[in-house]
């Protein structure tokens, strides 16, 4: 019967294809073009991020500067003639004003530049750090007093930005800071070399500034309180991560106790790092009275968030050592201790180096647990001296630093949050193409 | 059920008995994969372990040397005695054991270190080398032993797991020949190997005999037929036979033994 009925079936050939395998072809054809326009969104996303704080960014590695001879009279400077330190510290930075100006109204005569702009207007055009960045000079030195000493000044923000296309004449109409022949004046300064916009280090190296002064405003120092928080984060999330990954991993019992314990660390991974934040602040700042906005409370707050991500990775790639090695030392007679820091840990290596890196990289890029224990809103306005002031006296960090320039009135400083953006995303690519370096090189296969 | 056999050969008998185990019970959790076993395993003698999969051998040898501590679940019963003391007495730490009683894998599972390295590791945690100098006479000692020497010699240096399956498993061999043991315990050495560097590995286990009283899992019953001199048959957690090699082959005495080796079970 099933003879009969097997030869009543047409015979098909292998040539033209049936309804069912076009269709399963055709669904195969859908999802492979789901993926690839997925996958196309993605980069497109990428794309347009990375070309969005590149273009907004990149500016504020430049800054306009304006060099100017200023004469150091001693008749403003040191009215004594003594070269009194603690006289010449009296002088405030309104007693250098009158020397810029001064110094503009010769550059003019020199360069033979018609204006009618007052000699106030024409200092003006200086950021408010150039007499204290003449005082800071003077104070350090003064045997300068009576010399004739090179500057080069910052240039105001609003003429840094007329330089970088960011203000125009039109849009300054109601700016009270700045003026259309301000502006006449900076171009004929331009032609002449005077006003030039450059690369500036400081802002990558130097401090925050006032809200007054976006144009002085650097990263440096944030950056400097993000490497303490690190060293804190690596000091102790490692060795405490690692160790407790071997335990729970190598020789923990398994039962319930430890099933709780591994749930947790799931569980932490994926708490909400505000609550570590505000955990911090109850523990370490209230309780421990460990000092506020310091690099090294940072540190503590970001060790617990790092914690759960370094175990995860460490016992995963615990895991992936096969247990023959294991196997091998013990039944050679090494103890459990010694087959696990002698063969288990140095395979296990990369991996737990990976995962260390990355959440290192994740802690680096945290903003909301500083934003509880005070490192948000605070100005550093001095690199620290050494490694406890590092730790210890009040810092920012670099994406709170970015939080901050962000939410500043003066626009100046908007194209410094980008810039400050594009300085952390260097550090992250660093440090997770090390890691995926490192994965490369060192894996084993089995 | 093996005083018979023993007694009279009495040749066999003269030897000195290495391992005696009396009414040993494994159980994993609540399944009893060993049921009353009672053997008593020669000094410089090959003792195969035969039997079908899941029938306990590998885990009767593996209470041998306590590697079964390593598994949370398993719980041993009964007495193993080596050389006249109990090697699970509280006192006994499994890691002075395990130096006795070395142990070669089913999979060869050489250190991804150089070749010297693997050698070397027993004896540096043993402390049995006490320069530079006596380490590599013992390397190269136990290198020869594990007939691998010639192969290796001009790459001592390389890692052990660039070798061929059939070099890592002596390399293996010779690794647990280098701390000196007294007992060699072979799970299913050959398993992973073909015929030729099996060949070479049966040769070594026969060398081995003179200096070690080796016991041997397989799966092979030729090969328990060609390099052992007594052949324990294990079937479902029971110890069925135990006796020179070439009766329980020839001659076994239980019904099982036989549909077994005649490949009726298993």
């Amino acid at each position: 019967m099933s003879d009969s009925s097997m030869s009543n079936t047409p015979k098909t050939s292998i040539h033209t294809l049936n309804a069912r395998t076009k269709k399963r072809n055709a669904s195969e054809t859908r999802f492979k073009a789901y993926g690839i326009a997925a996958i196309a969104a993605g980069l497109m996303m990428l794309v347009v991020l990375l070309v969005t704080i590149v273009g907004n960014g990149y500016s504020a590695f430049t800054q306009t500067f304006i060099s100017l001879e200023v004469e150091l009279l001693e008749s403003k400077l040191d009215k004594k003639g003594n070269r009194n330190i603690e006289d010449i510290k009296k002088v405030s930075t309104f007693g250098y004003t009158p020397l810029l100006q001064t110094a503009f109204e010769e550059k003019v005569a020199e360069l033979g530049i018609e204006t009618e702009l007052s000699k106030k207007e024409m200092a003006g055009i200086l950021s408010k750090s150039a007499a204290a960045e003449m005082r800071n000079l003077v104070v350090e030195d003064p045997s300068q007093i009576g010399n004739k000493v090179a500057f080069t000044f910052l240039a105001n923000s609003r003429v840094d930005g007329y330089l970088k296309g960011r203000v125009t004449r039109e849009s300054i109409a109601n700016d009270k800071n700045i003026s259309v022949a301000q502006l006449d004046f900076v171009d004929q300064l331009k032609e002449q070399g005077v006003v030039v916009k450059r690369f500036n280090p400081d802002f990558i190296f130097g401090a925050d500034a006032s809200d007054q002064r976006p144009e002085a405003a650097g990263i440096g120092v944030s950056m400097a309180g993000s490497f303490f928080m690190m060293l804190v984060v690596l000091g102790l999330a490692l060795p405490i991560g690692v160790a407790a990954s071997i335990y729970l991993e190598e020789f923990a019992p398994k039962n319930w106790i430890t099933d709780i314990i591994e749930v947790n660390i799931s569980n932490l991974a994926a708490v909400p790092s505000i609550v570590f934040g505000i955990l911090g602040l109850a523990v370490f700042i209230n309780y421990m009275h460990l000092p506020q906005s310091a690099p090294l409370v940072g540190g503590l707050v970001l060790t617990l968030m790092t914690l759960p991500t370094i175990i995860i990775s460490t016992r995963a790639s615990l895991k992936a050592v096969p247990p023959s090695i294991r196997d091998a030392a013990l039944g050679l007679g090494a103890s459990k201790m010694q087959s696990v820091f002698h063969h288990v840990l140095p395979l296990a290596a990369p991996g737990i180096l990976t995962g260390t890196i990355i959440g290192l990289a994740q802690a680096l890029g945290e903003t909301a647990p500083l934003l509880l224990i005070g490192m948000i809103g605070f100005i550093a306005s001095n690199p620290p001296s050494g490694f406890a002031e590092g730790l210890l006296s009040p810092n920012s960090a670099m994406p709170a630093q970015i939080y901050e320039w962000a939410k500043r009135a003066d626009p100046a400083f908007y194209e410094r949050a980008w810039g400050g953006i594009i300085i952390l995303l260097v550090f992250l690519i660093t440090m997770n193409t090390i890691a995926v370096i490192l994965r490369r090189r060192f894996e084993r296969r089995w | 059920m093996y005083d018979a056999p023993i007694s009279s050969e009495s040749a066999v008998s003269q030897k000195d008995i290495k391992i005696a185990a009396d009414k040993v019970q494994v159980y994993y959790g609540d399944n009893h994969a060993i049921k009353d076993v009672s053997v008593q395993i020669e000094d410089k003698t090959v003792t195969a372990f035969i039997g079908p999969s899941g029938c306990g051998k590998s885990t009767f040898l593996r209470t041998l040397n306590r590697m079964n501590d390593t598994i949370d679940i398993c719980r041993v019963e009964g007495d193993i005695l080596l050389d006249g003391e109990n090697i699970y007495d509280a006192k006994v730490d499994p890691v002075q054991l395990r130096a006795k009683v070395g142990m070669v894998f089913q999979k060869p599972n050489p250190f991804p270190k150089s070749i010297y390295d693997n050698i070397a590791y027993g004896p540096r945690i043993h402390g049995l080398a006490n320069s530079k100098a006596d380490l590599d006479v013992i390397v190269e000692k136990s290198l020869r032993r594990g007939a691998i020497w010639d192969e290796v010699k001009d790459r001592l240096h390389a890692p052990g797991t660039g070798l061929s399956g059939g070099q890592q498993q002596r390399l293996c061999i010779a690794r647990a020949v280098a701390t000196e043991p007294e007992v060699l315990l072979m799970d299913e050495p050959c398993s992973a190997l073909d015929p030729i560097a099996t060949a070479q590995v049966e040769e070594l286990i026969d060398e081995l005999r003179e200096s070690y009283s080796v016991v041997i899992v397989t799966h092979s019953m030729q090969q328990a037929a060609r390099v052992s001199q007594k052949t324990a048959f294990f079937h479902l957690g029971n110890l069925v036979e135990y006796d020179d090699t070439s009766k329980i082959f020839t001659n076994p005495q239980d019904e099982r033994t036989e549909s077994y080796i005649t490949g009726r079970i298993g």
